[in-house]
């Protein structure tokens, strides 16, 4: 689930997980109320913000957690999935950042559950946590478990997922998979000079979006830029100071919730 | 798969777990220990020192007076600041939240609670009698011991009902600094910490309709030093148990409105 800060990741989250009610419609859990124990001992949790006692040790803690689900892994192998074997006996307190990030991955997985909820995992960790972490979430899902994660990084989303929704202020934006997503974000801007004089007319029927033209300087989007280029070269263009640069991922998504905003308005 | 195929986990290794969790992680907490097991011990020694050889009433001495006291004073202590503290600190770090999203039912969750207190009273009130035994001289027989403890242990259930209501009405910076204003001057209007007779009579007055006064009385009645039948403070300490359980059942609401709606 992608989307900018402040789109309801977390809300939505918390009306499945039956934290909080919604205010209209409803959400099922293995068509059970989210709060029923029977569908909250398939998922497990790993909350934005949450606290476990400081003074329990990892193996403690992922015990315990264990001891609510109904068919817990072996500890020693939710701590190995979440690369916390050297701080197996270490009290939660004296964790970094980063591991206690990877604590609470290794509650969430200690009950073996179907599904399991990610609410913004990787905020707050050093890259390599980051790397172990989106490493763990990889293993856990090869097992066929199904995982659930919110992001405001596309590029996190697009590592990991295999069906990506787009939300931003409560209403779903997009519902993709992380290509088709990335086809319509992620647009290369590119920039070019050229003696000839151009008008907009020229460009018509090729992949290009945002086209200005301002003396002999073009500058434009494209989602297919290879095949613009091979175009443009075919049409034996002159063109010098060429540049192809990656759009800035913020900027491209925020284009996308735009584009779904226009979409909305009559 | 059908809903009746869908298995949880048992409730008693549930609750096994959970108690033995919040009774370690208490334990390991120094303030929390220095509060319920050292302050009790250390008084104790300080008063028997100085007023132990005197006599509470003819045939008892003050060193009896002293150790049952501190003896209700430390697991009073272990439930005030258990909940009130303990409970703060679980909210403040949304320890409850998390909690809230596993299958851990909420109810199994506050009973190990209050079993892992009665465990840890239990460990402060043997704490006390060796002290009391091996380094203050001051002797019960067995009988008077046991008659001691489920007294104590009865009788604590509106201290839980007090922290209980600190922890959920409160914040974790505020709650050890509330939970100090309400229950240290309620030991002292209760004579727990100096006689009641020496003090003012209005204060003796205000005094005997707390729950820590009627606490006491169940305690003294030990070493026959009460004023009150064991039946009288038992009914006073369910009233206030009511009224203390009654609020923090409306404290726990307003918290969870606040947090789940």
């Amino acid at each position: 689930m992608l989307g900018p800060n402040g789109a309801g990741k977390t809300t939505c989250i918390s009306v499945l997980l039956g934290l909080r009610k919604p205010t209209a419609g409803q959400a099922r859990l293995f068509g059970l109320e989210p709060t029923d124990r029977r569908a909250r001992s398939r998922c497990g949790v790993m909350l934005q913000e949450s606290g476990v006692p400081d003074t329990l040790t990892v193996r403690e803690l992922v015990e315990l957690f264990g001891s609510y689900y109904p068919h817990p892994m072996p500890p020693e192998r939710a701590i190995g999935l979440a690369g916390l074997e050297p701080q197996s006996k270490q009290q939660a307190g004296k964790l970094s950042g980063g591991q206690r990030q990877r604590l609470y991955f290794a509650l969430a997985v200690a009950g073996d559950p179907e599904v399991i909820f990610f609410d913004e995992p990787t905020v707050g960790m050093d890259v390599e946590s980051r790397r172990l972490f989106l490493q763990s979430i990889r293993d856990f899902s090869k097992q066929g478990k199904t995982i659930l994660l919110t992001t405001h990084y596309l590029e996190e989303a697009d590592q990991l997922a295999e069906r990506i929704i787009v939300i931003d202020r409560g209403v779903l934006v997009a519902d993709a998979s992380p290509q088709e997503i990335k086809s319509r974000v992620v647009a290369k801007q590119v920039s070019f000079v050229t003696p000839a004089s151009l008008t907009e007319a020229d460009f018509a029927g090729l992949p290009v979006s945002n086209l200005t033209i301002e003396d002999h300087r073009v500058r434009l989007f494209s989602n297919a830029p290879e095949a613009l280029l091979r175009e443009l070269f075919r049409r034996s263009m002159d063109i010098s100071d060429l540049q192809v640069v990656g759009a800035d991922l913020e900027e491209a998504f925020i284009s996308l919730t735009h584009q779904a905003e226009k979409k909305m308005e009559p | 798969m059908t809903t009746q195929a869908m298995p949880v986990a048992p409730v008693g290794r549930m609750l096994w777990m959970e108690t033995r969790a919040k009774f370690v992680a208490r334990l390991r907490n120094p303030a929390f220990t220095v509060l319920s097991l050292g302050l009790p011990v250390m008084f104790f020694l300080l008063f028997n020192a100085i007023f132990g050889s005197l006599q509470a009433a003819p045939g008892v001495s003050t060193a009896k007076l002293i150790l049952v006291s501190y003896a209700t004073y430390g697991v009073g202590n272990v439930m005030v600041y258990n909940f009130g503290i303990g409970l703060a600190n679980d909210r403040g770090r949304k320890l409850d939240l998390l909690q809230r999203a596993t299958p851990l039912p909420p109810m199994v969750a506050t009973l190990a609670y209050v079993i892992g207190a009665l465990i840890f009273a239990l460990l402060s009130l043997i704490l006390l009698g060796v002290v009391a035994t091996v380094i203050g001289g001051v002797r019960l027989d067995v009988g008077t011991w046991l008659d001691l403890t489920w007294r104590l242990m009865l009788g604590s259930f509106p201290m839980i009902g007090l922290g209980m209501a600190i922890g959920y009405g409160t914040s974790p910076n505020a709650a050890p600094a509330l939970a100090n204003m309400v229950y240290l001057p309620m030991l002292f209007l209760s004579g727990i910490f100096v006689p009641l007779k020496q003090l003012p009579s209005t204060i003796q007055h205000i005094g005997s309709v707390l729950p820590t006064y009627h606490y006491a009385q169940l305690a003294w009645k030990t070493i026959g030093l009460n004023d009150e039948s064991t039946l009288v403070a038992l009914a006073w300490l369910a009233v206030w148990s009511i009224v203390l359980f009654a609020l923090t059942i409306r404290l726990y609401r307003l918290d969870q409105d606040k947090k789940f709606s």
